[in-house]
This record gives structure tokens, sequence and C-alpha cells, in this order.
């Protein structure tokens, strides 16, 4: 037995990476966990219109935060601001009831503004039934003065399935594009055909895309499978545009396969490529708001999630499907999904390119009888 | 066409694959690339099939769709089926499909693997999968055929099968270059360049290559003792000693070469360039000259080597006296 251990230790200690994953995802674990990994909603954004808005943001405390309050606005801007994602929750006022609009396909934030108002609310009737003066004690804030009339936008029965689904979406495309296209790369340096491929007349970038469509394809018809079972099955409503859908679903998945293909470059063998993906994989279904909301995560790990493709690609499918946000209102993710996606093809062509032919770089065409010069 | 590699040397790292190592592979003609492990054989073979960048030195060749190349791992999908792989081989080569399923079917039927034909490669045994992998290096038929240790851990039938498809190929007009530890097939090269620790050692024909043996080749029952041991090898039951000399193909070294061993009978009856070359005092009872092959070429331009990088000079001074 004694053997068998040492061996083992040693063999370890020959890879590195199986070694740094052991140390170094447990303390990812940790940091996600502990700082990301949060349900509860501290605060929720408000705008608040209408003629009486600076009155109504005075009464609005804690978990509320008014970020804008526009006297002269009235519902459809409310109804835009809560749509484009600026805000959680919109205050209309004005009428003898005001309007307030809460955007269900921020789950949590909705159903922590939900208890928040109800606890308002009591907290006024209760108030004006007995002394007419504002509870202070009433948690939340101060009591609303009227009863308003509570509206939950893009998600009104605060479904699970439903906001999951979309970011379900980004899952897959990560699954195919980035964990079986690094395998399906990685396969060619094992088996030693990528040599073979290296000194066919084929061009790189010929190989490039022949490894990368038939995932493309995969991928195309893993996406739509999700998102045919999840409007059949569960339900889950597609409002917005399919081409705006089918532009963020495409960018996402250069992203991924290009990540695919750039892992696999500096892959050994498919172990290694597995062990890599999953590295990318985890952070991204952790952190990208998919599970947890992006505004529970602690702010010293936020600027983590604004570096994963699949927090973009949520928020647009989100968009997309519950909210019908158009393109106009979605850029700043597509532009950020296109930055990400420039970086790793780039990266990852670059990284294929050289492996796959270094005799070819210093000799570009060669004719029928053409010498090689190198060095000299 | 022929192919050439000029001077070439490769780097990687601090280790040095080639030094200056030249070869020229004449069409219609197979040219060995002999050499130990970690000889440079593989190096040189990739810069020819252009899959490696040589650091200095030159290459000229055919173009890259007129090479075909059999690396050491084979290059073949074990997950795919014979006719699979050879139909991407084909199509690679931008082979018409119908050229490229007469031809494929004419060479596994030549191969003995018509029968294999939709097995996974995976499955199929190490000689039946080297036959496959050179069929599928010169489906395209090639100027410059590159072979990569093609024969090593075959079966002797799949080896002769294996040296049909080849000498076939160079029958056709092709420029053939394999890499072999075997010198039993070296001998049958038209060409041999031995490598060594990224040196050449010896480059021409099997011929030439015994003809420019430095000295003589003696066979002995027993190693013998004192320094002679360091220059003897065992072969077959017996040993070899070998007596440094001027090259064998000095005078009279051409025309025994490759002849019966004029020494058989033991009686120590030393032709003419022996006497020439060989230090006094080694007696006839010692040992019978006999006429070296490749192999023991080879063994005496490495031990020769080694002598050199030693800084001895005893290949210049007798040294037989004391073995006697």
């Amino acid at each position: 037995m004694w053997a068998m251990i040492v061996k083992e230790f040693r063999q370890l200690r020959r890879d590195r990476r199986t070694l740094a994953m052991m140390i170094v995802l447990p303390v990812l674990l940790l940091v996600v966990l502990g700082y990301a990994a949060s349900f509860d909603v501290k605060t929720i954004t408000v705008a608040v219109a209408g003629p009486q808005a600076s009155v109504v943001s005075a009464t609005l405390h804690a978990p509320f935060e008014v970020t804008v309050t526009a006297p002269a606005q009235g519902a459809a801007w409310a109804r835009n601001e809560l749509r484009d994602g600026h805000t959680e929750m919109a205050v209309v006022t004005g009428s003898a009831h005001p309007l307030v609009l809460i955007d269900g396909s921020q789950l949590f934030a909705a159903r922590a503004a939900l208890t928040a108002l109800s606890g308002l609310e009591r907290a006024g009737a209760s108030g004006a039934s007995t002394s007419g003066a504002s509870a202070s004690g009433a948690p939340g804030g101060s009591a609303l003065p009227v009863t308003p009339t509570v509206q939950v936008l893009y998600n009104p029965g605060l479904t699970t399935s439903d906001i999951m689904i979309p970011g379900l979406c980004g899952v897959v495309l990560v699954f195919v594009g980035t964990i079986i296209t690094s395998l399906g790369v990685v396969r060619e340096r094992q088996t030693g055909t990528l040599e073979q491929l290296a000194v066919m007349p084929l061009r790189p970038r010929d190989v490039f895309l022949g490894k990368i469509v038939p995932y493309f394809l995969v991928a195309t018809v893993d996406l739509g499978i999700v998102l045919a079972v999840g409007i059949a099955i569960f339900g889950v409503p597609f409002r917005g545009n399919p081409l705006v859908f089918a532009l963020g679903a495409l960018l996402f998945l250069f992203v991924t396969l290009g990540s695919g293909v750039l892992i696999s470059s500096v892959s050994q063998n498919q172990g290694q490529a597995i062990q890599l993906a999953m590295m990318t994989l985890l952070p991204q279904i952790l952190l990208s708001g998919l599970i947890f909301p992006l505004s529970s995560i602690a702010a010293g790990v936020r600027w983590i999630a604004y570096l994963l493709p699949l927090t973009y690609f949520n928020i647009i499918s989100r968009g997309v499907m519950l909210k019908a946000q158009p393109l106009s209102s979605l850029w700043p993710s597509f532009l950020f999904l296109g930055l990400l996606g420039a970086v790793v093809v780039t990266g990852a062509t670059l990284r294929f390119r050289s492996y796959l032919a270094p005799a070819r770089q210093r000799r570009r065409s060669r004719p029928a009888a053409a010498t090689q010069e190198a060095g000299a | 066409m022929s192919a050439e590699a000029v001077d070439l040397t490769v780097r990687f790292g601090a280790v040095t694959a080639l030094a200056g190592v030249s070869l020229t592979a004449p069409p219609g003609r197979v040219t060995a690339v002999v050499g130990g492990d970690g000889a440079g054989k593989t190096t040189l073979l990739r810069c020819l099939a252009g899959a490696l960048a040589p650091d200095a030195g030159r290459v000229v060749g055919p173009a890259r769709e007129k090479i075909g190349y059999l690396p050491a791992s084979s290059g073949l999908y074990p997950d795919l089926t014979v006719t699979e792989n050879l139909d991407f081989r084909a199509q690679g080569y931008g082979l018409p499909r119908r050229v490229a399923r007469q031809r494929a079917g004419e060479y596994l039927e030549r191969a003995g693997l018509t029968a294999a034909a939709d097995r996974l490669v995976g499955r199929l045994s190490g000689g039946m999968r080297q036959k496959l992998a050179v069929i599928a290096a010169l489906l395209h038929r090639p100027d410059l055929l590159i072979l990569d240790e093609p024969t090593t851990g075959v079966d002797p039938v799949s080896r002769s099968g294996l040296w049909w498809l080849i000498a076939r190929a160079a029958a056709d007009g092709c420029a053939v270059v394999l890499a072999t530890t075997y010198l039993d097939e070296a001998e049958r090269c038209a060409g041999v360049l031995v490598l060594d620790g990224g040196l050449p050692l010896a480059s021409g024909s099997p011929e030439e290559i015994v003809a420019a043996l430095p000295g003589t080749v003696r066979a002995v029952p027993a190693r013998p003792a004192g320094p002679a041991g360091d220059r003897a090898w065992r072969r077959g039951g017996g040993w070899r000693v070998w007596e440094p000399g001027p090259p064998r193909g000095a005078d009279a070294g051409g025309a025994d070469a490759g002849g019966p061993d004029p020494g058989g009978t033991g009686a120590g009856g030393p032709d003419a360039s022996g006497v020439a070359g060989r230090p006094a005092g080694l007696a006839a009872g010692a040992g019978s000259l006999i006429t070296p092959d490749l192999q023991d070429a080879v063994t005496v331009a490495a031990l020769a080597r080694q002598a050199a990088l030693a800084g001895q000079s005893e290949v210049a001074r007798p040294t037989g006296a004391g073995t006697a």
C-alpha cells in the first residue's frame, strides 16, 4: 500500500493542474458561496414618476432606494425604465391610488419588494386607524398615505422557470460551445492527427472553421430544443423579437466556441481540457445572475460577474423573452459580448494557428519547387 | 521530383535536435534515415514534411499537396472506420471521390485489408493499422513520401506487406524517405543517412557506408579483454571487434563489399586492404577477419565518434598487442 501512496503523490505532483484545481476550487467555491450566493435582496431600486414624485420619494426608505425622481414623467416612462432594467420597481403618482410597477424578471427583488410593500400597507392601515400619525416604527419605512395598485410585470406569477429557462439557454450554449468543443479539438492532439492536419493542404482557417462548424450546429439544435421545451412545457413566454435573441445567441456562441478552442489549445489531453472547461463553467453558473441575483453579489466579487459572457447573455435572453426588450435598450450587453468574443476568438485563432502550422508561418505559399528558407 | 534538406539545424529550447544535417531523396528511390532513440529522425522527417520549420538550413521539395506523410503517431482517427479515414484523407487532398474509392480498394486489396474496410481503426491490430497508415499517406500519389518508422512493432508478414507498398510507390517514381531502427531494412534502401544525437554519422548507399568503415572488423568468440573490449559488440552468438585504421574502401573495399565472408574459414587470411590498415599484433587466432555489413559499419561509426569525442588518440595508436 505504501508503494501506491508514494506513487500517487509523485503523479499528483507532476499534474500541476489537478493540484491547482484542488487548491483553487475550494477557495473559489468559498468566495462565491460566501459572498455571492445570496437570495437576500437588501436594496430595491425605485424610479418615481408623476406630480407627487418628490413626496412619495421622501416616504420611501430602506429597502427601497429611489434612484430617479421624475415629476414630469408618466406611466409609459416608468414602464420603459423597468423594461430597460434601469430599475427594479417604479411608482407612478398622480391618481388616487398610485401605481406600483415591479419587474417580475428580477425574481428575488420582486419578491422582496412585494414583502416590503405589504409591510408598508399594514403599517399605513394601522396608523390611520389609531392616531393618524405615521407609524415610524413600521419596518421598511414610513407608511404610505394611500393604498397603491401593485402590478408585477413580465412574470406576474413570479414563476422560477420563467427566469431559469432563458438563463438555461445560455448554460446549454456554454456546455456545447466550451466543453464539447474543447474536447473535440484536443482529441486531434491526443491521437496525433493534428500533425497530419498540419501537413495536409488545408488552410489553418479551414481546419479551424471545419472543427467549429459542427459544434455550432449542435449547439444551435440544443438551443432550439431547450427553447421549445421551455415554451411548450413550462409555459415560458417569448415576448420579444426572435431576431434580437438569435443575434445575442450567435454572439454568445462565438464567445463560448472561442473559449473552447482556446482551452483545447492549452491542454495536452481531454482530462485537462475538461478541468479547464469546468473552471470556466462553474463561475458562470454561480456568478452570472443565473441563480443568484447580481445585485445580491458582494461588490468585491461582482466585478467578476461582468467579465463572464453568460452574465450578458442572461440579460439579453431574459430581456428579449420576458420583457420584449428591443436591441436599442440591450446594446450595452451586445457590445460587451462582442468585445469578449473578439478577445477570445483572436486568442484562440492565434494559438490554434501557431500549433497547427509552425512551419507555415514563415512560408506563406509553397509553389511546385519552392524553397523553404528559415533562419538564414 | 527529388527532395532535399540542406544543413538543417533544429533546436527545442536548450536541446539541439538536429545540427547541420543534409539529406537528398531522389525520385524512384527509397532513402532510409537510421538512428537510435533521440537521434533526430522524426525531427528531420517533420522538417521535410513541412510540419516543422528548421532554425537554420533549407528544405527543397514538392508542394504540400504532393507530399505524403506518415507521422510516428500514424495520423489516423481511431474512432473512424478504415474507409472513413481514407475518405477524409482523399477529400483533404482534393481527390475525386470515384478515383479515391478505386485506388483505396486496390491498395486495401493488395494489403489484405479489404475485409477490414468497415472496421474502426482503433480496433485494428498494429500491423494492419500501419499498413493502412501507409496507404493513407500514398493515396494521393505524392511525389515525396515520408514515413516515420512505418515498420516499428509490426510482425514480419505485415512488414513484407508494407515493403511491397513502399517499393511500389518508389517504382512509380515517388521519392521515399523512411525512418527506421532496423538496419536490415536500411540495407535494402538506395540511400542511407545515419543519425546520432542530431549529427550525421554516415551517409551514402549501404555499400558506400560499409566501404568508408575505418579499419577492420573481426569476429571473435568472446569479448576481448583490455581496451579492445571497448571496441567490441555482441553479434549473433559471438562478438565483433573493430580495429581502427584507414577506410576499407580506400583500395579494395568496394570490391568485396557485400560479397561472401572471405575470412570465414578462420584461417586468418586477411584481404589486402585489411593488411594495409590493420595494426600488427592481433594474432590470427584471436578472430577471423570478416566483411562488415551495414550494421557493423554503423556500430563502428558510432564507436569512432565516441572515441573522437572522448579525445582519445586511440584511433591512430596500435593497441592490439595487449589483447593477444
